[in-house]
């Protein structure tokens, strides 16, 4: 048997954390028929309340080794540990009722309505109904979803993103300790997965569950993972570390090809939207006189003005000029306004630079209240910065 | 961004596709439009039908075969040997269905569909006519091959329908630790129910025109009317006895659509 592979280093102090740690032991699977097995003896510690990300190339274990974590799939050999407990021999339904399971397009049932979807595992828990319905609600709450407007849609009625979003709700309905997710953000849109990442952080923040998280992409992988395995084939493990360390050394000329040549734009990836400086806007609420806004920012030395809803929220950045031409403030919502979280990564900010046509984006934080701007030119110097660093 | 219209609080570019069910409400409509023609249909022969024997002269022998409890006696055999032999068929092709489509069995499903197909391009009449030397004349016998012949749609539908249902969400099910019994009825069949129903509706048809052939073992039914118009030459028994028969399919066709409509699960 293998040495057991462990992270380099701690889980920071000031977490909340729900998960229970995940220990593999020496696990194997041969499927019949093949004469290398698609799992290799693979030893791995998996630290309660992290986000561990699985990399690696197409067809070397990563789903294999994931689904024998929910027994999905039954290990030709090895232990599985979650916590204290050996579950390698517990009963398989028992067991995955404690463990969520969230795979690609959510894999929602699609004659039963987004309630029902959700309340699956609870009912199978035999939560009596009044639970099962408050916590229904709570999980859409949780997601970003309006319990009133989707509990009692079907699956058919909602977007990609939204789907994605029951589905994690309904892995997380029984609150179990510990969350797999298979490419999960694999079909959806490239704007619409940065949102659902950008959740995903949130969800973790708050609920602190250990995360196993299946991605082909390393980006994604650097964004949400506290570390990531990176894995070839036979699911060997070649590097286990934080995202900093995997990218700053890579363990062996095969990682550091999958990185990626461009390292110093990784550090993009690293760095969240929140660590840089925003810059701070005049704003205007709806509805209001739009002269004293166009006073307002004159005053400052802007030349633009962000409009806020009711509730604090974006909704448009028209111009002095557009501004002057109004009388109130526009309720307008402008569809294309470029939006990133302050947990977005300035790569996801430049990306929806680009995808916008401007030299900022809008950056909002808590219940998407506005946090300020951030301008192209601040990203520039952080890649500048950055490669100061790699240089020096 | 749509952050003041979305409620949800990263939502923004997803709401486009939330109003699918205007688009199916229309489309209900629709369906409900051609579930109503058909009865209209099945209305109107019948009612042209009893308008021409009510009036046409008849030779002795067409009115005592057209006579009205003659006729009735001829749909009400014709009618029992078509539900008793769907309700056996249903009672044995879902089941067997689903069984082939599970783990154990699922290597015999090529097998027992090829054997299948094979039953149903062999002529009925065969079949009726072997049956009946092996298990004599009658009503019994008549039903053993209405069953046999009207099995394989139901069979193929069930297990169509059931292979049918995405494998992911199969998986999903069992991932949340739902049991391989629970997945089966609470995802796969309910799935499957639209599949499986239009294979009970082609049954059912076909088992209207089969049973005509009753008649040549003794088993009853509207057949005999045909039958006797063909060895006497009598055209108003055969043409009766036919339009009957198409009436009798078309009204079974409907009651089948409709229940294909109402038992649909609903977000499909
Ligand atoms: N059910 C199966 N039967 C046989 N071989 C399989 C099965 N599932 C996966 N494999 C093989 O195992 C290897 C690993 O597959 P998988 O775990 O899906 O890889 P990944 O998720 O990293 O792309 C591949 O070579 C694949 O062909
Ligand atoms: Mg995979």
């Amino acid at each position: 048997m293998s040495e057991t592979t462990t992270p380099a280093t701690a889980t920071p102090p000031d977490r909340r954390v729900s998960g229970v740690s995940i220990r593999l032991d020496g696990v194997t699977k041969r499927y019949p028929g093949q004469d290398r097995p698609a799992v290799d003896d693979v030893s791995l510690e998996i630290p309660a309340g992290e986000t561990v990300m699985f990399v690696g190339p197409s067809g070397c274990g990563k789903t294999t080794l994931l689904k024998m974590l929910n027994r999905l799939i039954e290990p030709t050999s090895g232990r599985i540990h979650l916590g204290d407990e050996d579950v390698t021999d517990q009963d398989p339904d028992r067991l995955r009722r404690r463990i969520g399971y969230v795979i690609q397009a959510g894999g929602l049932f699609p004659h039963m309505t987004v309630g029902t979807n959700v309340a699956l595992v609870p009912r199978m828990l035999g939560w009596d109904k009044r639970r099962t319905a408050t916590r229904v609600d709570e999980l859409l709450d949780l997601v970003g979803l309006d319990p009133a407007v989707y509990r009692d849609r079907y699956p058919r009625e909602l977007s990609g993103g939204q789907q994605q979003r029951v589905g994690v709700a309904r892995a997380l309905a029984a609150d179990p300790p510990v969350l797999l997710m298979d490419e999960p953000f694999g079909a959806v849109d490239p704007v619409t997965r940065l949102r659902l990442q950008d959740e995903l952080l949130r969800i973790q923040e708050e609920l602190g569950k250990t995360i196993v998280f299946v991605t082909h992409d390393f980006d994604e992988a650097v964004k949400l993972g506290d570390r990531i395995v990176v894995f070839d084939v036979g699911a060997r493990v070649v590097q286990y570390d934080t995202p900093e360390a995997i990218l700053a050394n890579p363990a062996e000329e095969y990682v550091a090809d999958f990185v990626g040549a461009g390292a110093t734009l990784k550090q993009l990836t690293l760095t969240r939207v929140g660590d840089v400086e925003l810059r701070q806007v005049t704003t205007a609420v709806v509805g209001t006189d739009s002269a004293q806004a166009v006073a307002a920012v004159r005053s400052a030395g802007h030349d633009f003005v962000v409009v806020l809803d009711e509730r604090g929220r974006p909704i448009s950045w028209p111009t002095l000029a557009e501004l002057t031409r109004t009388t109130t403030v526009p309720a307008a919502v402008d569809e294309r306004l470029p939006v990133v979280d302050l947990r977005s990564t300035l790569n996801d900010a430049l990306d929806t630079m680009l995808a916008a046509s401007q030299g900022g984006v809008v950056v909002t934080g808590r219940r998407e209240a506005l946090a300020g701007v951030l301008m192209v030119e601040s990203v520039m110097a952080a890649i500048q910065r950055s490669r100061a660093e790699v240089a020096g | 961004m749509t952050a003041a219209t979305e409620s949800s609080s990263l939502g923004a570019p997803e709401s486009v596709t939330r109003r699918a069910d205007e688009t199916t409400a229309g489309a209900g409509r629709g369906d409900w439009r051609a579930l109503a023609t058909q009865p209209l249909l099945v209305a109107v022969g019948v009612l042209a039908f009893v308008l021409w024997r009510a009036n046409a002269t008849l030779t002795e022998t067409e009115a005592r075969q057209l006579g009205w409890t003659a006729l009735w006696t001829g749909i009400r055999e014709h009618l029992l040997l078509t539900v008793a032999s769907a309700v056996i068929v249903l009672l044995i092709a879902v089941p067997l269905g689903i069984a082939l489509t599970r783990r154990p069995l699922r290597r015999f499903s090529p097998l027992i569909s090829g054997i299948a197909n094979t039953g149903q391009a062999a002529p009925a009449i065969g079949l009726f006519v072997l049956l009946a030397t092996w298990l004599g004349f009658g009503f019994g016998t008549t039903v053993v091959a209405l069953v046999v012949y009207a099995a394989l749609p139901v069979l193929r539908n069930t297990m169509v329908g059931i292979q049918g249902v995405d494998p992911r969400l199969v998986e999903a099910g069992r991932g949340m630790g739902m049991s391989a019994a629970a997945v089966l009825f609470r995802v796969e069949l309910p799935l499957a129910v639209p599949v499986v129903l239009a294979g009970v509706r082609t049954a059912l048809v076909l088992l209207v025109g089969t049973a005509t052939l009753a008649t040549f073992i003794d088993g009853g039914g509207l057949g005999v009317l045909i039958n006797t118009g063909i060895t006497l030459s009598l055209d108003s028994l055969l043409v009766s006895g036919a339009v009957l028969v198409a009436l009798l399919a078309l009204a079974v066709d409907w009651l089948g659509r409709v229940v294909e409509h109402v038992a649909r699960p609903k977000g499909l």
